[in-house]
C-alpha cells in the first residue's frame, strides 16, 4: 500500500474544472516530482492534499486513512503533512525563531525552551542560526525560503509538499534551497514536489508525473520521462522546456 | 563635419529663460503691502488697548516696532529676487544664456519665498486683527484672561470626567470591536447567524447618532428597571443587605450615570472600530492564512497569532481617528445630565456672559489628542524599525 494515494480526484473552481480524475501515489521515502505546464493544477493538487482546498470527487488516503472529504480532522492531517509555498509566506511580524517555534508550541505543545532548542538545531543545519532573531524582510529570498522549509520541518511531518519553492528566487539563490531538498531526500524524507527545475527533478526524483489536462498524463522514472516519453504531449512540453533552456 | 556640428547646435539651441522682472516687481510690491497691513494691525491693537485703558508703555511700542520690522524683513528676499532679475537681464544682453537661466531661476525662487512667508504673515496679522477688532470684542469674548484665571480649575476638574469616560470606553471598545469583527468574519454556514447579528449591530449603531444612543441608554435603561433586576442580586453576593432600608440598598446598587455614558459610547464606537478591525483583518493576504493553517494552527489560533497581530499594526492610524472621535463625543454626555468639561464651562459662560471658559475646554480637547497622535506615530515607527533592524 502506498504512503499517499490519490484516487480519481476532481477539483473545480466554479465552472473551471482544474483536476479531472487525478490518480497517483507516493511510496514511503519516495521523492515524486510533479511537472506540467503553468496553470495545469500542480499547486491546486498540493493544496488539496493538505486540506487547504476541498475536493469535489475522488479520495485522498494517507497511510491508508482517508484524509479528504467531510469529517476529516484537517489540523491533525496538517501535523503529518508539511507544505512549503512558492512565495515563502513567512509571518512578517515574527522573527525567524518565532516563525519556526510558533506551531510546535501551539499545536504540538512544546515548551518555549524546548521548541527553541529544536528550532536552533534545525536552523544551524541550514546555516541560518545567526539569523534567528532577524525579521523576514531582512533576509534574502533564498534565506526566507530555507526558513520556510525549516518551519515546516519543525512539525516533523511524514510527508513534505513543496510547491515550486525556487521559482520566486533569483537564479543564484536557487541552489542553496535545492541543496536542502537534496539533503532531505538523502535522509529518506517522503516528498511530493511541483517544480519547473527539470534538471533537479531528473536528479532527485524516484518518479515523475506529468500533469496535463486535469489528469496525470504520463508517469514513470525520470530517465524514462525525460529520455524517451511515450506520450506526444509530454514530448511537446519537454521540447518547450528545453527551448527555454531549463533542462 | 562643422556643418553637422552647427546643424546639431541649431536643433538643441538652449531655450531662452523666461523674463522674471515682473515677478520680482510683484514680490517687492507684495512685501510693501504686507508692511502696510502690519502697520494697520498694530493700529487696531493700539486702539483696543486705549479703549481698555491699558497703558501703552515702552514694551508695547517695542512690540509694535518688532511686528512691523519682522514684516519688513520680507523686503530682503524681494530685493534679492530683483537683483537676480537684473543680473539675468544683463547676462542675456551679453548672450550668456546659461548664466541668465541660472539667475532667472534664483530670481523666481526668491520671489516665491517672499510670497510664501508674506502669505503666512498676512494670515497671522488677519487673525490678530480679528481678535482685537471692535476694541478687542472678539478677544474679550473668547480669551478673557481674568475669567480664565478664576475658573480654569473648575473646568479642568469637570474635564476629568470626560477623561475617565473616554479612557474606560476606549479600553472596552478595543475589546468589543474585535469581538464584533471576528463574529462578522465567522466562516461557514454555522457562522451565518452570528455574521448576520454582527452586521445588524454595526448597521444600527453606526447609523444612530451618538447623542441619540446616549439618550436612549442613559434614560431608557434605568427607566426600564432592568438594572434594578440584575444588579442587586449580583451586589448581594458581596454585601449583606439584611437590615438595610430600601434607600440604603439603593446606594449600593445604583449604577452611576457615568457608566451609562461609557456603555453608550462603547456601543456606538464599537461598531466603528469593528469595521476598522475587519478592514485590517481582510487586508492580510490569504497566503498568510494558508501558511498558518498548513502548519496545523486552528482557525482561532491563526487569528490570534498570525492575522490579528498583523492587522492591528495596519490599523493604528484609523483606530486613533475613531478614538479622537470618541473623545470629542464625551462632550455629549450632558444630555443625560452628567457634568463634563463642556457642560461646566457653559454654566460659567452663561453666568459671566463670556465664552472664555468654553475656550478652556476647547483647548483641553485639542491638547489631549496631540500626545496620542505622537504616541501612535512613535509606536508605528518603532514597530517598523523593529521589523527592519537587525537584532
Ligand atoms: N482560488 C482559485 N479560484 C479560482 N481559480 C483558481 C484558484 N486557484 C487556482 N485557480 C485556477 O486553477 C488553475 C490551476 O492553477 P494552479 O495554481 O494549480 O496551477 P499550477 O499548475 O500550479 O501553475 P503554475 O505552474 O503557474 O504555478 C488555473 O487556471 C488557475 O487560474
Ligand atoms: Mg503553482
Amino acid at each position: 500500500m502506498a504512503f499517499l494515494e490519490i484516487r480519481e480526484v476532481h477539483k473545480r473552481f466554479g465552472p473551471l474544472a482544474v483536476l479531472r480524475g487525478v490518480d497517483m501515489s507516493v511510496n514511503e521515502h519516495q521523492v515524486v516530482c510533479l511537472i506540467g505546464p503553468s496553470g495545469c493544477g500542480k499547486s491546486t493538487l498540493l493544496r488539496c492534499i493538505n486540506g487547504l482546498e476541498p475536493i469535489q470527487g475522488g479520495e485522498i488516503k494517507l497511510e491508508g486513512d482517508r484524509v479528504s472529504g467531510p469529517g476529516v480532522d484537517v489540523n491533525r492531517l496538517r501535523r503529518e503533512v508539511g507544505i512549503v509555498f512558492q512565495s515563502f509566506n513567512l509571518f512578517p511580524h515574527m522573527s525567524v525563531i518565532e516563525n519556526v517555534t510558533l506551531s510546535p508550541m501551539k499545536v504540538l505543545g512544546f515548551g518555549r525552551g524546548e521548541a527553541r532548542d529544536r528550532a536552533m538545531a534545525l536552523l544551524s543545519r541550514i546555516g541560518l542560526e545567526a539569523k534567528a532573531n532577524e525579521y523576514p524582510d531582512r533576509l534574502s529570498g533564498g534565506q526566507q525560503q530555507r526558513v520556510a522549509i525549516v518551519r515546516a520541518l519543525a512539525m516533523e511531518p511524514k510527508l513534505m509538499l513543496l510547491d515550486e519553492i525556487t521559482s520566486a528566487l533569483d537564479p543564484e539563490l536557487v541552489s542553496e534551497v535545492l541543496n536542502i531538498v537534496r539533503d532531505l531526500a538523502s535522509q529518506g524524507m517522503t516528498m511530493l514536489l511541483a517544480t519547473h527545475e527539470m534538471g533537479f527533478a531528473r536528479e532527485v526524483a524516484s518518479k515523475v508525473c506529468f500533469l496535463y489536462d486535469g489528469v496525470v498524463h504520463e508517469e514513470g522514472p525520470p530517465d524514462k520521462i525525460f529520455g524517451s516519453p511515450d506520450e506526444e504531449r509530454t514530448r511537446a512540453f519537454l521540447k518547450r522546456i528545453i527551448e527555454a533552456g531549463r533542462l | 563635419m562643422t556643418d553637422i556640428a552647427t546643424k546639431g547646435r541649431v536643433g538643441t539651441l538652449p531655450t531662452l529663460p523666461r523674463r522674471t522682472d515682473g515677478l520680482s516687481l510683484a514680490a517687492l510690491l507684495f512685501a510693501g503691502f504686507c508692511v502696510l497691513c502690519a502697520w494697520g494691525a498694530t493700529r487696531t491693537i493700539a486702539g483696543a488697548l486705549d479703549h481698555l485703558q491699558i497703558a501703552r508703555d515702552a514694551a508695547w511700542s517695542t512690540f509694535f516696532f518688532l511686528v512691523v520690522a519682522a514684516t519688513a524683513a520680507l523686503f530682503l528676499p524681494a530685493f534679492r529676487s530683483w537683483s537676480f532679475s537684473r543680473r539675468a537681464r544683463e547676462a542675456l544682453s551679453q548672450n550668456n544664456i546659461v548664466e541668465a537661466r541660472i539667475d532667472a531661476a534664483a530670481a523666481r525662487e526668491w520671489s516665491y519665498i517672499t510670497f510664501g512667508w508674506g502669505a503666512a504673515a498676512l494670515v497671522l496679522l488677519a487673525f490678530a486683527s480679528f481678535i482685537m477688532a471692535n476694541n478687542a470684542g472678539v478677544g474679550r469674548t473668547f480669551f478673557y484672561l481674568p475669567l480664565i484665571a478664576e475658573k480654569w480649575d473648575l473646568v479642568v476638574l469637570a474635564f476629568w470626567n470626560n477623561i475617565k469616560i473616554f479612557v474606560i470606553a476606549e479600553i472596552l471598545v478595543l475589546i468589543w470591536g474585535l469581538v464584533v469583527a471576528i463574529a462578522r468574519l465567522m466562516p461557514g454556514p454555522a457562522g451565518q447567524p452570528v455574521r448576520l447579528l454582527a452586521i445588524a449591530y454595526c448597521d444600527v449603531f453606526r447609523g444612530l447618532p451618538a447623542v441619540l444612543t446616549l439618550y436612549l441608554v442613559g434614560f431608557g435603561l434605568p427607566l426600564s428597571g432592568l438594572p434594578d433586576l440584575i444588579i442587586p442580586p449580583i451586589v448581594g453576593l458581596f454585601v449583606n443587605f439584611d437590615g438595610m432600608t430600601a434607600a440604603q440598598i439603593k446606594q449600593y446598587t445604583r449604577i452611576p450615570l457615568t457608566w451609562y455614558c461609557i456603555l453608550a459610547l462603547t456601543l456606538t464606537y464599537g461598531a466603528y472600530v469593528a469595521e476598522v478591525y475587519r478592514a485590517g483583518i481582510e487586508s492580510i493576504h490569504p497566503s498568510q492564512w494558508a501558511a498558518s493553517r498548513s502548519l496545523g494552527l486552528s482557525y482561532l489560533q491563526t487569528l490570534r497569532y498570525v492575522i490579528v497581530p498583523q492587522a492591528v499594526r495596519r490599523i493604528m492610524a484609523p483606530l486613533l481617528n475613531d478614538f479622537i472621535g470618541l473623545q470629542k463625543d464625551t462632550a455629549l454626555v450632558q444630555v443625560i445630565g452628567v457634568v463634563d468639561g463642556f457642560n461646566q464651562s457653559r454654566i460659567i459662560a452663561s453666568n459671566a456672559f463670556n465664552l472664555s471658559a468654553v475656550t478652556i475646554v476647547a483647548i483641553l480637547f485639542v491638547l489631549i489628542t496631540i500626545p496620542q497622535a505622537r504616541f501612535v506615530d512613535r509606536l508605528v515607527e518603532r514597530d517598523q524599525a523593529r521589523m527592519r533592524a537587525a537584532s
